[in-house]
């Protein structure tokens, strides 16, 4: 997360007294009969890294195109530090995109692709070599100034379009996609870059993106987009461990879900399900309405795996169906009930050799009254 | 397996260089020989032997039909473009003040530029001067038919390669930026006209251009004009035709190098600040460049020896160097000049030919 280097916790969103720099209020976008962003409203702060998750075809990338001028919605309102951005076009709006396909000028420089939005400002010509020095130094790519697009790697191309769109520096940087295109080793080490440009910086981020791992990685904030609504707007560790819904908890990495009944107990409440199946117990202070029909969530790394009776709030008994060795860790699939599968992660601290489960082994799963969460949708 | 390669490379070359040297050695003999009432109707021939129709070979035609003024004309051109291109970026260079190489330095640059430039002229002047006497000869012109003929194709050819280009590169980007599923048929129809005879779509233009035809009637009953247009058999109705013929080279190449195009560069320069208007001049048209320069090759080299067009259109007001080929041998049956004219024509389209070439490596790269 990008934090600034303070003990205060960089939490604007829940400052009643902070104010947001972009606004969308009610705002809706059809094509035609699509309707692509559903009455949406969500505010973005100052200095945040915001990620925009979803699927494709969730209204993600209309969103940020609206941001950049490229849409109008069709009713709503964005604003800008309090300033409606809607009749405003795109070359005179403080905002900065970086293209998925980069879209650099083939016919420029890096020098020159870098210095185009400074000579289009009215930025006097001597601080403009100044200014694409300091962009260059920022990403690195001093070496290859004089390079032409095609000349250069695609991870350079990326730190070109980057470096373009920062350096005019703008109050919003819209981020389409940005690492897509890099392979996945390059795209972690530039996931820290990235998130290093915007903490010496100081811009606001907004990130489209699909890849929920780059998504976790960079932002302060994560909203995930189904159907062109926000289903969550939260920080990555919320949305990870208190999804708000099913359709969040299964976007976001591996969970169980098991569906049930709630009922009444002592400091929390218990879920009912399967037919002769002891009821899972948890520890919450909003416990659900007895009798209503709800979904337990559980993270496969939050349940453990034993061959004797643990000692736990919650157990059950099971039969392992599948291991996946993953190296660092393994997922057991254990079957619980007749078509209940339920998955347990765990770390490889001892070598293979040494494992003490196999293929049908009966083993017995367990998790705390806190480890997971009961959902109502 | 290199020998193979080689043999395949070979044989389409070899197929080309046979049959575009064998006519052109053939028409370049002609030109060396002299008219003659007989057949062939010129003089030597293989007849009297070989060596024989070697020595009478000359360069009479030439001289006749004013080639060296032609060459001398094209000669100061082509140095004008070759000093331009070396001095200029040296002059400019010299001109702009550099922080980091400071005003002495600069100095120094703009004299040495100036230098260089001096020592060209002297060099070119001198070299002149000593041809000047062989040259004299072809410089003096017998008959200024053909010199003007040359000149008025390359005025023609220019005028209508710009018009050309001024018609076509809405047509294309219009094209480029259609919804992909008409695209297709937008370029079908710009193909659609080489279905029908290229002189049956010429003639028709006489159908409309004339007194009497369809676009006088139709101005007059509008009422527009009150008296007819003379517009066939002036300058007007060649550009009319040639524009009109070769509209389809202009726009294929312009709208294949905007079709492939990225639309997000263009929001990419407005996201920099640029207007609708200002992201045309700085991205659309640098990127469509090599396609316009490839249009304007393909109209403009077919254009400075069309004969066609001209002819049907121009009426006897318009003197074209493919006309004047034609006339020369088909109405005065002298070959030999008739050969010389092609020849010279040949030699001038090289250098557009080369140029064009040249640019269609540089897009390649």
């Amino acid at each position: 997360m990008a934090q600034p280097n303070t003990n205060v916790v960089f939490a604007p969103w829940d400052d009643p007294a902070a104010k947001p720099i972009i606004q969308f209020k009610n705002v809706t976008k059809r094509f035609g009969e699509f309707t692509a962003i559903d009455n949406l409203t969500l505010d973005i702060y100052p200095q945040e890294f915001f990620a925009l998750l979803g699927p494709s075809g969730c209204g993600k990338t209309t969103l940020m195109r609206m941001l950049g001028g490229f849409e109008s919605p069709t009713e709503g309102q964005i604003l800008l530090d309090g300033v409606d951005i809607g009749p405003v076009p795109p070359n005179e709006r403080p905002v900065n995109m970086m293209f998925q396909s980069y879209a650099l000028f083939p016919h420029l420089s890096v020098w020159d692709n870098i210095a185009f939005g400074l000579k289009r400002s009215n930025m006097p010509k001597d601080q403009i070599g100044d200014r694409v020095e300091k962009m260059l130094k920022l990403t690195q790519l001093g070496k290859f100034a004089k390079r032409k697009p095609h000349q250069i790697s695609g991870g350079q191309r990326q730190r070109v379009a980057l470096a373009r769109s920062l350096a005019k520096a703008p109050k919003l940087l819209l981020l389409d996609e940005p690492l897509g295109a890099l392979d996945k080793k390059l795209r972690n080490e530039t996931q820290f870059e990235l998130m290093d440009i915007q903490e010496t910086t100081g811009t606001t981020f907004v990130i489209v993106t699909h890849d929920q791992e780059e998504a976790m990685t960079v932002a302060s904030r994560v909203a995930i987009m189904v159907d062109g609504s926000l289903a969550q707007v939260s920080t990555p560790d919320q949305i990870y461990e208190a999804p708000n819904s099913t359709y969040v908890a299964d976007f976001i990495g591996d969970v169980n879900l098991i569906e049930g009944k709630a009922a009444a107990a002592k400091g929390g409440m218990d879920v009912h399900w399967g037919d002769h199946q002891p009821p899972i117990h948890i520890t919450t202070d909003k416990p659900l309405p007895a009798g209503a029909h709800c979904h337990f969530a559980i993270r496969p790394e939050k349940v453990s795996i034993s061959a004797t009776t643990p000692k736990a709030a919650n157990v059950v008994k099971g039969t392992i169906l599948d291991i996946a060795y993953l190296g660092n860790i393994s997922t057991y699939h254990v079957e619980i009930a007749s078509g209940v599968i339920f998955k347990a992660q765990t770390t490889n601290s001892k070598r293979l050799s040494r494992r003490t489960f196999t293929w049908e082994d009966e083993v017995y799963l367990s998790w705390t009254d806190t480890a997971g969460v009961v959902l109502s949708e | 397996m290199k020998f193979g390669r080689t043999l395949l490379v070979a044989i389409p070359y070899t197929w080309l260089l046979v049959f575009f040297l064998i006519p052109f050695g053939i028409v370049l003999k002609i030109s060396f020989s002299d008219i003659a009432l007989a057949i062939p109707p010129y003089t030597p021939t293989l007849k009297d032997g070989f060596w024989q129709m070697l020595s009478g070979l000359d360069l009479e035609n030439y001289a006749f039909i004013g080639a060296g003024a032609v060459f001398a004309v094209f000669a100061v051109l082509v140095i004008s473009v070759a000093m331009f291109q070396i001095v200029y970026p040296r002059v400019r260079r010299a001109l702009i003040p550099d922080a980091r190489y400071g005003v002495f330095d600069s100095a120094a640059a703009a004299l040495t530029t100036l230098a260089v430039a001096l020592v060209n002229v002297a060099l070119i002047v001198a070299l002149v001067s000593f041809l000047f006497p062989v040259l004299k000869s072809f410089v003096d012109i017998p008959d200024f038919l053909y010199f003007a003929a040359y000149l008025s194709s390359l005025k023609i050819a220019i005028i209508s390669t710009f018009l050309t280009l001024l018609i076509g590169y809405p047509i294309a980007y219009g094209m480029a930026r259609a919804a992909e599923h008409w695209r297709p048929t937008l370029l079908m129809l710009v193909i659609l006209p080489f279905w029908t005879s290229f002189l049956i779509r010429v003639y028709a233009w006489i159908g409309i251009l004339s007194t009497e035809g369809y676009l006088n009637q139709l101005l007059l009953s509008i009422g527009i004009i009150s008296e007819p247009l003379a517009i066939l058999n002036t300058p007007v109705a060649v550009y009319i035709g040639i524009v009109y013929t070769y509209l389809p080279f202009m726009v294929l190449p312009i709208y294949a190098a905007l079709e492939k195009m990225d639309d997000s560069l263009v929001e990419a320069a407005e996201d920099l600040g640029c207007t609708t208007l200002s992201a045309f001049w700085l991205v659309t048209a640098p990127l469509s460049k090599p396609g316009v320069i490839a249009g304007c090759f393909l109209v403009f080299i077919p254009t400075l020896g069309e004969f066609v067009i001209p002819s049907l259109l121009g009426g006897s007001n318009t003197v074209m160097i493919g006309k004047v080929l034609w006339e020369e041998f088909f109405n005065n049956r002298d070959w030999p000049v008739a050969s010389a004219v092609a020849v010279i024509l040949l030699l001038i389209l090289i250098i557009p030919i080369v140029l064009f070439q040249r640019n269609q490596e540089e897009a390649e790269q």
